[in-house]
């Protein structure tokens, strides 16, 4: 009884199933605000090269704690370039494979059915009375929240904005607390109100880049890619003329200009 | 050690467990004691916030209790205020969330109650709710103890639900296991294992001393 149970636990782990690995495998540990990006990426990638790419959505430091004890990921790309940066100043990377692939950028968004009018008053429709909740990202740790308590500083929205902050884990769970009305407006990444899906679900106003950090998005090979290989072609892909158009369409400015 | 945080998980998981204690007590005499065919339907009810994935509990209560459904508009209403980021609406998802924790042990242990005890007093003129209160809950004390500290300490570490429906405010919904998280996503890690560790000591003597409690005399022995 127990060979077939331990029979049985192998085929739930996968481990039955091997296929032979011709083909090029890259395994990717991606920021959340990529998702929409991303897949369109890896279609125009895999159609050029004979690489499987599979990619984990999740905020930049989980993957981070979870890479440090080296996670089974080949490739990193994080929201933000300290990331790759420390765990290459641990030698958890490929020697200089750290790269900067996109910049990300920061909106204040409402639902489409918000009295507010953010794209004509800006920020400074936050200051407004009827406002009870005010979405961000955490800016303990997640880049966009980062960005956003700057913004609202430099706007002088941020003393009156203050308490009636509500923070998100990562900037798509704070996407989701606008989206669901429980938050009355949220200052989240472009690349998430740009995916396909919530095309017509609200109303944005883009924030000066001038005024808050430069959301720089940086990316790392890690020391255990199995297929360094695939792995090289898939960052050259992300930096070519064509990964970085698509980036832009999602969302993105190129880390160039 | 974030004190605030750890303040506020005791005061929701001790709220949760008044309200559960106060809800889940007549709902599992009716499981038990229901004549209704369909009550197993309650019970599955009961039972799904074992199975369900917190996230999604989660993004249902936000949505439930948001601006977009009836009753949070109806709730905003009344007092002025919607219910999420704020402590009752988490209280309502951790209600929710440790039903199966404070239901199940109170059922399992009504039922258990010899069944010719009950007979005898209702034979005697005892009303079914006398009954209930001088029989089967002094009969029961076991079972209402396992309820009462299971949702206490679940609540106390709950985390997927409070994440979604929270908003990570400081002594209003930031409860331990987010600022444990906050911690290591700020690369804290020293933090986060203090507070992991006494939460981790806690756990375990409410625990323990809830089993050990279950074994002495002042109980009434299991028939």
């Amino acid at each position: 009884m127990y060979a077939s149970l331990a029979a049985a636990l192998a085929v739930a782990c996968g481990r039955g199933a091997e296929t032979p690995a011709r083909r090029g495998r890259v395994r990717v540990a991606a920021a959340s605000d990529l998702n929409a990006a991303l897949g369109q990426l890896i279609t125009r990638f895999g159609a050029a090269h004979d690489v499987d790419v599979s990619v984990s959505y999740g905020s930049s430091g989980t993957f981070y704690a979870q890479l440090l004890n080296q996670a089974p990921f080949d490739m990193f790309l994080s929201a933000d370039v300290a990331y790759p940066n420390q765990l290459a100043a641990r030698g958890l990377t490929v020697p200089q494979s750290e790269f900067t692939y996109a910049i990300g950028r920061l909106i204040l968004w409402a639902p489409a059915s918000s009295p507010l009018d953010v794209e004509h008053e800006g920020l400074q429709a936050l200051t407004r009375g009827s406002i009870a909740h005010i979405a961000v990202a955490n800016p303990d740790h997640a880049p966009y929240g980062r960005a956003a308590v700057a913004a609202m500083q430099a706007a002088g929205v941020y003393d009156a904005a203050r308490t009636k902050l509500v923070l998100g884990e990562n900037v798509a769970q704070t996407m989701q607390f606008v989206q669901s009305g429980a938050a009355d407006a949220g200052l989240v990444a472009l690349s998430l109100v740009l995916a396909p899906n919530m095309k017509g679900r609200g109303r944005l106003f883009e924030i000066p880049v001038s005024t808050y950090p430069r959301l720089e998005q940086g990316g790392t090979i890690l020391k255990w890619a199995a297929d360094l290989d695939a792995a090289r072609a898939l960052r050259g892909f992300l930096l070519s003329a064509d990964g970085q158009a698509i980036l832009q369409q999602y969302g993105f400015s190129s880390p160039g200009r | 050690m974030d004190w605030t945080a750890i303040w506020l998980s005791v005061r929701l998981a001790a709220a949760a467990t008044l309200v559960l204690l106060a809800i889940g007590v007549p709902l599992a005499y009716w499981i038990v004691f229901s004549p209704r065919r369909w009550k197993f339907l309650v019970e599955a009810i009961v039972a799904l916030p074992l199975v369900l994935p917190p996230t999604v509990l989660g993004f249902y209560v936000l949505v439930g209790i948001g601006p977009m459904s009836p009753v949070g508009r109806a709730y905003a209403r009344i007092a002025g205020q919607g219910l999420p980021f704020t402590f009752e609406g988490l209280l309502i998802a951790s209600v929710l969330y440790s039903m199966p924790f404070a239901v199940q042990p109170f059922a399992v242990e009504f039922a258990s109650v010899d069944r010719r005890l009950l007979e005898a007093s209702w034979s005697l003129g005892v009303s079914p709710i006398e009954t209930f209160r001088r029989v089967v809950i002094p009969l029961s004390v076991r079972g209402l103890v396992t309820g009462i500290v299971l949702s206490f300490a679940h609540t106390l570490g709950e985390f997927g639900v409070v994440l979604m429906v929270g908003g990570n405010l400081p002594g209003v919904t930031r409860t331990v296991s987010i600022s444990i998280y906050d911690a290591v996503q700020s690369l804290d890690y020293a933090a986060a294992s203090r507070t992991s560790l006494l939460l981790l000591i806690v756990s375990f003597i409410i625990l323990a001393s809830t089993y050990s409690l279950q074994r002495s005399v002042w109980l009434k022995p299991r028939r």
